[in-house]
């Protein structure tokens, strides 16, 4: 079996019977990224050098039985997140040379537990886009299908772990940019509760609306990587108190008896008739493991993607002022036409004369989705939903108009607005193009989605299917 | 809202002044159809009934974050100039602002 095809859990075990070791973990995954990301594109800097290093350490200490839960396991991270000494874009040409002298929260997590950073993942530039098109350096393509995108803006976080190339990766999700991706790429894809994990470090987007999660193989792999980086962090200060529980104690509990809602709103007009039916099988099966099925109603849904198309692009123009040249990076010419587009649309909602209007307005719709959610976690303890409306769409199909790829987020933006987290799970294929749910839940609830998302794993298997390109 | 399709020459060139945005003649036009197609979109929450509502600007609820106004670690000089090549002494070297 080639070792690039495992998941953390089974590398742990792995090492742990001396089957292998990080060093031959972190080759095969290497080799994979030298024979696939020519045509996959899915990493900007490979950091071979630095992650057999990593991996000789690793070695080490695992030989002296040390327990660090992500020891010698290959890690893709988002070219968004600072790596000291280590180039970091954003998918940007103003960062093009940009190298950090700090390490995000992050990843000062992820190495202090002992993982391997194997490289840097392209994403749309700035994280603004949900097919992976934007980004300033190329395009990643869809492992299942290199005609087709692979969801964004973590694009190549999600090809490098569908590919085998890293065995789980980082992302970041504002309205979809983790769950998106993963859905599209038959992965499982985790955006927590904002202020569960730090921030700090991280070239932002919208402040109030990202969130730093996951893209892995499996749910237990989003678990794992979950208690590494979740946790109050000093440099952050919206990062809550809330103690980091150990996500994996009560994954096997089963859902006896679970409320879940559905709600009718998100399953909207237009909507790809054979992705509705992958997401109708998979409510059935939760029904089977005994959950019981509530239809609810989110009746503020259908303004969500139009706040969110304020609100962000206006955090944005505040948040890429930064980029002036003179400290680090190239100067503000070098913003591609999504960045451009944003931030000017954000600076004209904010602008006097506009800000109540747009902005102000935003906010309250704001409150009354995050309401939705309230009201409807009263009478159910997690909700079930499609990701997108459509599978995954050709390269070039939504590129010349910038709305029809805005509302590629029209499912996933909600729980960004209303700061709930959400795990997406594989639930099936659609012309041999891979489809996804989510289960959403109140703040904090990331113990039941993944317990959830395990038994629903556990009964249909979707991981044990492989791309043909491999 | 707006009767017309698109934003003008002047809001798109006064959008981009504000931002420190350099858009070339040849790109106004594109800019001036796509930023009116969301900014028309979006127009679509004049419909919800927002009167008494709080806005949102955080979803944690946390407020006074403090920490103790005490002296820590930080970046050297150096770390601190070593992104880019316009230095000089010690400072960072930029284009004059007074005359």
């Amino acid at each position: 079996m080639n070792l690039a095809e495992l998941t953390i859990e089974e590398a742990q075990e792995g090492f742990k019977k001396r089957r292998f070791s990080s060093v031959e973990l972190v080759k095969s995954c290497l080799e994979r990224i030298k024979k696939l990301d020519s045509k996959i594109h899915a990493f900007i800097t490979v950091c071979e050098k630095e992650a057999l290093e990593q991996a000789k350490e690793a070695d080490k200490l695992i030989k002296q039985l040390n327990s660090r839960s992500l020891l010698g396991i290959p890690i893709a991270v988002k070219d968004i997140f600072c790596t000291k000494g280590i180039r970091t874009t954003a998918g940007s040409k103003v960062l093009e040379n940009y190298a950090p002298v700090y390490d995000s929260t992050v990843v000062k997590k992820l190495k202090e537990s002992g993982a391997v950073i194997i490289g840097k993942t392209n994403l749309d530039a700035w994280a603004h886009g949900s097919s992976g098109e934007n980004s300033d350096f190329f395009p990643t393509k869809n492992p299942w299908n290199l005609e087709y995108v692979p969801g964004g803006s973590s694009s190549g976080s999600a090809a490098a772990v569908a590919a085998d190339m890293a065995i789980g990766a980082i992302g970041s999700d504002t309205a979809g940019s983790i769950r998106l991706p993963a859905s599209f790429c038959n992965l499982v894809g985790l955006k927590p509760t904002y202020g569960r994990v730090s921030r700090y470090g991280v070239v932002a987007m919208a402040s109030s609306l990202d969130t730093m999660g996951s893209l892995t193989k499996r749910v237990k792999d989003a678990a794992i990587i979950l208690k590494v980086i979740a946790g109050k962090d000093f440099y952050d200060s919206t990062t809550v108190e809330k103690k980091v529980p150990d996500y994996l104690k009560s994954l096997k509990k089963g859902i006896k008896g679970l409320k879940i809602g559905v709600p009718k709103e998100y399953f909207v007009e237009g909507m790809n008739s054979k992705v509705r039916e992958k997401i109708e099988e998979a409510i059935k099966v939760l029904k089977t493991l005994g959950g019981k099925i509530f239809e609810v109603s989110l009746p503020h849904t259908k303004y969500a993607i139009a706040a969110y198309y304020i609100i962000q692009p206006s955090e944005v123009s505040s948040n890429l002022a930064r980029y002036d040249g003179i400290r680090y990076g190239f100067p503000r010419d070098k913003f591609g036409d999504e960045a451009k587009r944003r931030i000017m649309i954000g600076t004209f909602a904010l602008s006097s004369g506009y800000y109540e209007a747009y902005y102000l307005k935003a906010m309250q719709v704001r409150t009354l989705i995050k309401k939705d959610f309230e009201e409807v976690f009263k009478k159910v303890e997690i909700l079930v939903a499609p990701v997108s409306p459509t599978p995954p769409f050709k390269l070039g199909e939504k590129t010349s108009d910038p709305l029809k790829m805005y509302l590629s987020d029209i499912l996933t933006a909600t729980a960004n607005l209303a700061g709930i987290p959400s795990l997406a799970i594989p639930c099936g294929f659609v012309d041999n193009l891979p489809v996804g749910f989510q289960i959403l839940g109140p703040h904090f609830s990331e113990e039941i989605l993944f317990r959830v998302g395990y038994h629903y794993e556990e009964e249909t298997f979707w991981y044990k299917e492989k791309p043909k390109i491999l | 809202m707006r009767q017309k399709k698109q934003l003008t020459k002047k809001e798109v060139s006064q959008v981009a002044k504000l931002a420190k945005l350099i858009i070339r003649s040849s790109e106004i036009k594109k800019f001036q159809k796509q930023l009116f197609q969301v900014l028309n979109y979006v127009a679509i929450l004049k419909e919800v009934n927002t009167s008494g509502v709080e806005p949102t600007s955080q979803v944690t609820g946390l407020e006074n974050v403090f920490r103790e106004d005490e002296i820590g670690p930080s970046l050297t000089q150096e770390e601190a100039l070593s992104g880019t090549k316009n230095k000089e002494k010690g400072m960072f070297k930029i284009k004059a602002i007074f005359n």
